[in-house]
Order: C-alpha cells, then sequence, then structure tokens
C-alpha cells in the first residue's frame, strides 16, 4: 500500500470515524448522565425525514440543507415527545418509541416517494453507513495535504463533521459548569435560575447535529453506539465529571479509529481476505467495551468485597 | 375480489397485529415498551448467523425457521444483555437499551458485510428483515403468525391475573408470595415471539412500534385493563391489514413503514380526540374552568364595586355598577370585562345598559356566594397569619376556586352575617 493510497481511500473515513465518534463520544456523556440515552437513539432516527426533505427540496448534495431539515426534523421530534407524554401520560420510553417510529416511518417512505434515492442518499446508507465510499479522489502524495485545490476534493461529510464537531467542543468548554448542573441535580440548577430549559434544548440541538453529521458515515443506528458506548463504558469505570466527558471524547475517538482499522486495512496488511462494514465493526467493538468494562468492574467489586472478608 | 395472496398478506399482518396489541398492552404498563427496540434490532446478527449455518450445512439459507430461531435466540441473549448491564447498577436501564440495540445490530451488519464477500447466496435476501417485506409472506407465514397470535391470547388470557397484578402494583405481588420474576420473564418471553414473528412483515426497526402504538393509543381512550386490550388488538389487527395492503397497492411504501403510519395516524387521532384524556377534552375542561373562575371573580367584582360605592357590606346588589370599575377591579382589559358581562347577560346573571351591569336575583345570589367564600378565605388566611392584609386578596383568589363547600361552611358558618373586606375596595389592580 502507498502513501498515496492511504491518502485516497484510507484517510476520509478515518479522519470522519474519529470526529464522528470524538463528537458523538463528548456529547454521550451527558445523554447518560442525564438519564435520556433513548433520546440519542430517538434523535438519530427521527432525523432522517428532515435530511429526505432537505435534499428533495433543494436536490442538492451539499451539506447545510440536509443538516437545517434533520435539524428541525429532530427538534420537532423532541418536542413531540414531551407533549406526548405529558398530554397522554405515557411513561418516556413509550413515548419515545411512538415518536421516532413515526418519524423514522415517514422518512423512509419520503424517501421512496420523493425520489431522493440517489448515489448519496440511499438505504444502505441510512442502515449499514458508508464510511468506505468517502474518497479523497484528488490525493498524490504527501505534498496533497497542504495543496488548497486538492484538499477542496476532500468529501464534504468531512467538512460537517469538523465543523460540527468544533461547535460542540466550544460549547460544551463555554458552558462546562452549567451542564454539569444540570446533568448532576437539575432542581438545584433550576433554584439557582438557571435557564436549565434553554439548556436542555440547546443539548438536544447539539445531539441532533452531531447525529446528522455522523449519520452520513456510519448509519443512523450506529450514531446511537458511539454516542452511548463510550460513555457508559466510563460510567462503570470513573466517578470524576471530567474525566467521564472528555474521556468519553478520547473512547469515542479511540473507537472509531480502532475499528475502521480493524475492518479493513489491518487485515489486509496482515495479507487476509477480510473486509467488514466498518461501522458495524466500530459498533461492535463499542458493546463489547461496554462488556469489558462491566466484566472488570465486577472482578474488582468482587476482590474488594474477598479481601474485606478476608480481612 | 382481492387475490389469494394479497389476503394470506392481510391475514398474516392483521394477526400480527392482534398479538402485538395484547402483549404490547402488558409491556407498556410494566415500562418495559422499549425492550422490544432492543430485541428488535438484536435479532440481526441472529438471523445472519442463522443464514450462515443453513448455507453451510447445505439447506435453504431462505427457509423461514431456522432464520426466525435465531433471530428468537438472539432476541434472548438481547433481553439478557439488558438486565445484566441493568444489575451493575451504574447503567440504566434505558442506557442499556441503547447499548444492546446498537451493537448488536452492528455486529448483524458486521456479518452481512462479510457474508456478501462470501461465494453463496448466504446473505440473500436477509437485508428484507430490516424493513420488513410482508408481500414475501407466503401461507405457511401466515400459519406462523396465526400460531403466535394464538398462543398470546391463550397465554394472556390464561395469565391476565397475574401480569395484571404484576403491571399495576409489583411490590404489592411481590408481598403476596407471587413469583414476580417469572411474570416477568413470561412477558418478555411473549415480547420476543412477537417480535420476531413480526421480522419478516414489518422489518426489525420498526417492530417495536407495533409493541407500543397500538397499546398507547388505547391508554388514551380507556382506564379499564380489558377494555384497553380488546381496542389496542383491535386497532393493532386494523392497522396490520391496512399497512399490508396499502404496501401491497404501491410497492415501493416498505410495509414495516406503513403499518406504522396507520398506526401514527390513529394515535394522533386518539391523541386529539379521546375523551377526558385526548388534547381536544383537556382544552375544553381548562376552558370551562377558566371560564367558571373568570364568571366568580366578575360578579365578586361588581358586588364590591356598588360596596366601594356606599351600599354596606350585605346590602350590596341593587345598583348599577361600571363596567370598567369592575375591569380595574379584577386587573383586566375592558375589553375582556365586556365580553365576560355579554356572556353573564346571556346566561341571566347580571343586566346590562349603557357599559354599566346590575345583577339579577340570580346574579346577586351567586355574587354573594362568592363573596363570602373569598372573604372567608382572606379572614382565615390572615387569622392563621398565612399572609397580609395587602396580599390576602390574591391568595384568596388562588385558593378559593375548588373550594369544596363543606370546607368553605366551617370557615365561615353560613347563618353569620357577611363580614366586611379586610381590606379597602374599589382599587385599581395591576
Amino acid at each position: 500500500m502507498t502513501i498515496r493510497d492511504f491518502l485516497m481511500l484510507d484517510l476520509p473515513p478515518l479522519l470522519a470515524a474519529l470526529m464522528a465518534g470524538a463528537t458523538c463520544g463528548l456529547l454521550g456523556s451527558f445523554l447518560v448522565l442525564r438519564r435520556e440515552s433513548l433520546v440519542g437513539d430517538a434523535l438519530s432516527h427521527a432525523v432522517l425525514p428532515g435530511i429526505v426533505l432537505g435534499f428533495a427540496i433543494t436536490g442538492a448534495r451539499s451539506g447545510l440543507p440536509m443538516l437545517a431539515g434533520a435539524m428541525v426534523a429532530g427538534l420537532l421530534a423532541v418536542v413531540l415527545i414531551s407533549v406526548v407524554q405529558r398530554a397522554a401520560r405515557l411513561d418516556p420510553g413509550a413515548a419515545i418509541g411512538a415518536i421516532f417510529t413515526t418519524f423514522f416511518a415517514v422518512g423512509l417512505v419520503l424517501m421512496e416517494t420523493t425520489g431522493a434515492r440517489s448515489v448519496d442518499l440511499d438505504l444502505d446508507c441510512v442502515l449499514f453507513g458508508q464510511l468506505e465510499t468517502l474518497v479523497w479522489a484528488q490525493a498524490e502524495g504527501l505534498h496533497s495535504l497542504v495543496d488548497p485545490a486538492a484538499l477542496e476534493g476532500l468529501p464534504r461529510q468531512l467538512g460537517l463533521l469538523a465543523g460540527v464537531g468544533i461547535v460542540v467542543a466550544v460549547v460544551v468548554a463555554v458552558l462546562w459548569r452549567p451542564l454539569k448542573l444540570i446533568c448532576f441535580d437539575p432542581g438545584y440548577a433550576a433554584a439557582l435560575g438557571m435557564p436549565s430549559r434553554a439548556l436542555e434544548f440547546g443539548l438536544a440541538l447539539l445531539v441532533a447535529a452531531a447525529a446528522v453529521a455522523a449519520f452520513e458515515s456510519v448509519g443512523s443506528i450506529l450514531v446511537v453506539a458511539m454516542l452511548v458506548c463510550p460513555a457508559a463504558a466510563l460510567r462503570l469505570m470513573t466517578d470524576r465529571y471530567g474525566a467521564q466527558v472528555l474521556g468519553g471524547a478520547a473512547l469515542g475517538a479511540a473507537l472509531g479509529g480502532v475499528g475502521y482499522a480493524l475492518a479493513g486495512p489491518v487485515p489486509a496488511a496482515l495479507g487476509l481476505e477480510l473486509s467488514l462494514n466498518a461501522a458495524g465493526v466500530i459498533g461492535t467493538l463499542g458493546g463489547l467495551m461496554v462488556a469489558a468494562a462491566a466484566l472488570v468492574r465486577a472482578g474488582v467489586t468482587r476482590g474488594r468485597q474477598g479481601r474485606a472478608a478476608v480481612a | 375480489m382481492i387475490a389469494y395472496n394479497t389476503a394470506v398478506v392481510l391475514l398474516g399482518c392483521a394477526l400480527l397485529g392482534l398479538a402485538a396489541g395484547t402483549v404490547g398492552t402488558f409491556s407498556l404498563l410494566r415500562g418495559r415498551a422499549l425492550v422490544a427496540d432492543a430485541v428488535g434490532h438484536a435479532a440481526l446478527p441472529g438471523v445472519a448467523i442463522a443464514a450462515l449455518i443453513v448455507a453451510t450445512l447445505g439447506g435453504d439459507p431462505r427457509a423461514l425457521p431456522p432464520l426466525l430461531a435465531g433471530a428468537a435466540t438472539a432476541g434472548v441473549l438481547g433481553v439478557l444483555a439488558v438486565q445484566a448491564l441493568a444489575r451493575t447498577g451504574r447503567i440504566r436501564e434505558d442506557a442499556a437499551i441503547a447499548i444492546v440495540l446498537s451493537s448488536f445490530y452492528a455486529l448483524g451488519v458486521a456479518i452481512l458485510s462479510w457474508l456478501q464477500t462470501q461465494p453463496g447466496a448466504a446473505q440473500a435476501g436477509l437485508s428484507k428483515f430490516i424493513l420488513g417485506q410482508a408481500a414475501a409472506m407466503r401461507a405457511e407465514d401466515a400459519l406462523v403468525a396465526a400460531s403466535v397470535a394464538g398462543i398470546c391470547l391463550l397465554v394472556c388470557l390464561v395469565a391476565f391475573q397475574r401480569l395484571r397484578a404484576v403491571c399495576f402494583d409489583p411490590d404489592f405481588c411481590r408481598m403476596q408470595g407471587l413469583r414476580v420474576q417469572a411474570v416477568d420473564l413470561l412477558l418478555l418471553g411473549l415480547l420476543v415471539l412477537v417480535c420476531v414473528a413480526g421480522l419478516q412483515a414489518v422489518g426489525l426497526i420498526l417492530v417495536v412500534a407495533l409493541l407500543v402504538l397500538p397499546a398507547a393509543t388505547a391508554r388514551l381512550m380507556t382506564f379499564r385493563l380489558p377494555r384497553m386490550l380488546a381496542i389496542s388488538a383491535l386497532i393493532g389487527a386494523v392497522c396490520g391489514a391496512a399497512g399490508a395492503w396499502v404496501s401491497a397497492l404501491r410497492p415501493e411504501v416498505p410495509t414495516g413503514a406503513a403499518v406504522v403510519l396507520a398506526l401514527a395516524a390513529v394515535f394522533t387521532v386518539a391523541l386529539l380526540l379521546a375523551p377526558e384524556r385526548g388534547l381536544l377534552a383537556q382544552l375544553y375542561t381548562h376552558l370551562r374552568r377558566r371560564l367558571a373562575a373568570d364568571t366568580e371573580h366578575f360578579l365578586r367584582a361588581t358586588w364590591e364595586a356598588q360596596e366601594a360605592a356606599g351600599a354596606g357590606p350585605g346590602t350590596a346588589g341593587d345598583r348599577w355598577a361600571p363596567i370598567a370599575a369592575v375591569a380595574d377591579a379584577r386587573g383586566w382589559r375592558i375589553g375582556r370585562a365586556r365580553w365576560l358581562a355579554f356572556w353573564l347577560a346571556q346566561r341571566g346573571l347580571v343586566a346590562r345598559a349603557e357599559d354599566h351591569v346590575h345583577l339579577t336575583p340570580r346574579g346577586a345570589a351567586a355574587a354573594r356566594r362568592a363573596v363570602r367564600a373569598h372573604r372567608a378565605v382572606e379572614h382565615h388566611l390572615l387569622a392563621a397569619g398565612a399572609t397580609d392584609i395587602a396580599s390576602a386578596d390574591r391568595l384568596a383568589d388562588l385558593v378559593e376556586h375548588g373550594l369544596p363547600p363543606e370546607v368553605a361552611a366551617r370557615l365561615l358558618p353560613e347563618p353569620s352575617a357577611l363580614p366586611a373586606s379586610p381590606h379597602v375596595l374599589g382599587g385599581k389592580r395591576p
């Protein structure tokens, strides 16, 4: 494998996996701490009709209309979930299940009927993610990395992911303490006069943006794995807020990078005839990571109890 | 005339909807609605591995029973994984569901992508399980749906009392010596059964809607469990058939999406129109209560405007009061006061002339009652030291509505004279 091959075929998906993992991992901790993991699940499904409509109306492959449509759909879903939950007095799980399936179904039908099916946006992308289709055709060598003309040829998904990732990182950095407060003691935050509703809404906004940006590269369902798995694994390992949130981002990025490497490049380098869907491998690794963390924790707890019994 | 194949598909989907409506009712009430989401997504690796094994053994990888057996095994594993994660105490059930559904599904995606690179047709038609394709349903598949529906109905009927008890008060059941865990396992077993049976028709992503939406709709429409079960099963059956019908007419529409949209439409209608719990019914109740409160406020303000103009306590009610004075006393805009005056005149509680109102005998009686209740509460709050004179009026406004007559009577025994207001009347309320 030459440098050129790496830049052309492996660099874009690797970058996408790293950035999607870091962004989702950063936000995932807030979802898990606030017991809203399923909101991530709901949002990642519910953005589908928005993406399809944004795509169908403009007919463009540019990211912005799709992003805008997806944000609108995602926020509409969040609002509807809380309306349905209160009006019908359902428990949160049932309200989420009722709304996101409806949105996803609308998205499927729109996709089939508006002719939005295309090279760029098809069912396989929604269901499986298409990391592998990101290629940088203009890459010719290391010098392309500093050549603006060649850099313009990078897949647009990378730009979207980078933009959303930066916004998410800045917002989390600026709102570090308020976010901490609404995670651990929403009642106290409200008593302090903090605009908790606005913060919660903003958080949902960020998750929707991350879900959209990651959606195109890893697919709608695997976004959930990237959101929840790193955060849940760290939840089993640490009690420190900083470690939980920043570690989530690091673990997410690691998950993306290692998963992508294991799916194609590593077996290829070893000479194996094995090429797996990268998004699938990333999600599987996420589950294994949580399982490993749970086992280690169970072992540590048992060991401690054993020592206590001996003492 | 419906073609034989279409009839089979419609019947199969209706039966599935029936089973899902029944089981979904219990899982919704038990707070387990989204476990079905984990089960559905977890089925993908099961289906893929089953296809692989069958193909390796030389069988037909498209035969349904081994695939469904694989799906069921994976579904059960998924449920067990959710429970194991939730038992760590660190990860809540919602996070556990999200982890299991995404990582199992991811495993399925990885296996599918590997199967595609292998020679042979092991992966053929597996992706139809993701979104569902009822049109592929054959007579024997409809038979599977029928037997699943039969089993679910039978079990729900036999275990009805236990399921009901566990859904409504698990702690009480535990104290009574009922094995709550066993009943929960039974319910989860039924859940897996319905999810697996629904895979072919609705697909694994949307199968959760089949279990949630009919039950949620029925929950809006009734407070009684047997009725809720019947409504939920009926909605599930009708929408299942309707979705399959649409999908048969327009093959590009996935069956699962069509069924879910039919269910969502019924749910929306129920959410708006259901008696008592529907949004319109709630809005009507709210407006009626507000109008009742406004009526009381208007009558009392009319009475007190006359008192302020010089009539002694207990003798007001025989003079004309300007509507503007009423509006000022309540802090209302004049338009709102005029509208209320018009409404009360329609009901025969006041007479109107030249922007003044006069209480009719009926209106005076109602006004006297309102004044009495309000002052009783004011005096009581002041005596209890709960407020000062400046804010007694407003606090009493908050408390007095909905005060049962017997409480009002206890606060101020009826034969006593109407007391004077503790604060100055006739002021303007901001």
